[in-house]
């Protein structure tokens, strides 16, 4: 994984999102979930391309209850990009990274 | 400059990826153009990559997971040299002979992205939504097309399963390792799925089934909280509550890149020539399920994609390349 990702957990989450002085764009994913694994790529290149403008985390859900809980997921991948520790857009689905990148385009 | 390859594939299901090793063992240096990532059955690795368990793929005595078996497929044409590239076909350009033009990207760009001397069309099929009003406004938040991304979320909760054939059953009895309660919903009175897949369906406590009934609606605010479903003998409508939606009541094959350029059946599949994978144009192939509304299996499917391959270097071969 590119060291320009950082992954988050219920414990540290609330940190680096609301912490950071970069959007954050949230990864929810699992192991178990094929979708997750085609946008995995795309998010490396997303993050090695936005380094300094963007910062993405991955939670993985199985692990992760209470922020996926929080955020009421109920599909993975879920992108949630978050400015200010606030929840600004939301994204379902794997998507190509054309589209990712023009969804979140006015946050960044 | 336009690039150009003996063999470009279209696809990366089980057909593409198995035309892919085939072509690269061939030395015909194979380009895979897998497509983009989506949800939707349209995405590299093709619908395999949705599901769950895939227990009648031979070689795989215990089972495999649809997107593991992908992934295998994918190193294997990998290991070859096939060469994958993850964006998807805008265009082709089937009226004149070989070399065809392939764009990705803008269609409407002068020079094509790539020129192949033979084009293998694996593009699959992807599955069909139920159209009703507010499906896809819930979809993400309790309707779903992927039970094993989602399947998870539905903990002790009461849904529903739209559909009849084996896609539908596989997903039923897999949500049932998370929900309370599973209702498939089928407009018939009898199911198109296997024999195995009704027996197990039929045996599992947390499966009950709605006969010869339609869902016209999804009900919910910000997240899915019922679906309205209409008994079609009796015409009466109901709510069901339901928290979660899934969908598996067929498929359509992913033909509109050749559309109005080769010869497609009536249900918009392409036709193929007797028991090969040539299509109406010379050096163009098929493979998979976008050219078989049949079978459909994975097995099938990676099966006609060694086909294609092999056409494929017989027809270059008597161009003498």
């Amino acid at each position: 994984m590119s060291e320009k990702i950082v992954t988050l957990s219920d414990a540290t989450f609330d940190e680096h999102v609301k912490g950071s002085d970069v959007p954050v764009l949230v990864d929810f994913w699992a192991e178990w979930c094929g979708p997750c694994k085609m946008i995995s790529p795309v998010l490396e290149e997303i993050a090695e391309e936005q380094a300094g403008k963007l910062q993405i985390g991955k939670l993985n859900i199985d692990d992760n209850l209470e922020v996926t809980r929080r955020f009421d997921v109920m599909s993975i991948p879920t992108l949630i990009l978050f400015k200010n520790g606030e929840p600004e857009v939301r994204l379902i689905g794997a998507k190509p990274k054309g589209q990712l990148l023009q969804e979140i385009a006015e946050y960044l | 400059m336009t690039e150009r390859r003996k063999v470009v594939i279209v696809g990366s299901g089980p057909a593409g990826l198995t035309a892919a090793i085939y072509a690269a063992r061939a030395q015909l240096e194979p380009l895979v153009i897998e497509g983009e990532p989506s949800s939707n059955s349209d995405q590299p690795g093709g619908q395999l990559m949705l599901t769950t368990e895939v227990e009648n793929y031979p070689g795989f005595v215990d089972g495999v997971m649809g997107p593991e078996l992908m992934g295998i497929m994918r190193n294997q044409a990998i290991r070859f040299g096939a060469e994958l590239r993850t964006a998807k076909v805008s265009r082709l350009d089937l009226s004149s002979p070989s070399p065809f033009p392939v764009w990705v990207g803008d269609p409407e760009a002068d020079e094509p992205t790539v020129e192949a001397d033979a084009l293998i069309i694996a593009t699959g099929a992807r599955s069909l939504m139920l159209g009703c009003p507010n499906e896809e406004r819930l979809l993400g938040y309790g309707v779903s097309t992927c039970a094993t991304c989602d399947g998870f979320f539905f903990r002790e909760h009461h849904i529903a399963v739209a559909g009849g054939g084996d896609s539908a059953l596989e997903e039923a009895i897999f949500l049932t390792r998370f929900a309370s309660k599973v209702t498939v919903i089928h407009r018939r009175s009898e199911l198109r799925a296997s024999k195995i897949m009704q027996e197990r369906a039929f045996k599992n406590p947390k499966i009950e089934f709605l006969w010869d009934s339609v869902i016209v609606d999804v009900l919910g605010d910000t997240k899915v909280s019922g679906i309205k479903v209409k008994h079609t003998k009796s015409a009466e409508t109901f709510e069901l509550p339901v928290t979660g939606l899934f969908v598996a009541i067929g498929h359509e094959p992913n033909s509109a890149l050749v559309k109005g350029q080769l010869d497609l059946e009536e249900n918009g599949y392409v036709r193929t020539v007797g028991r090969s994978s040539r299509t109406s144009v010379e050096g163009v192939f098929a493979c998979g399920d976008v050219q078989d509304h049949i079978y459909r299996q994975a097995i099938t499917s990676a099966g006609s994609g060694c086909m294609a391959s092999i056409d494929a270097e017989h027809w270059l071969e008597e161009r003498g390349e």
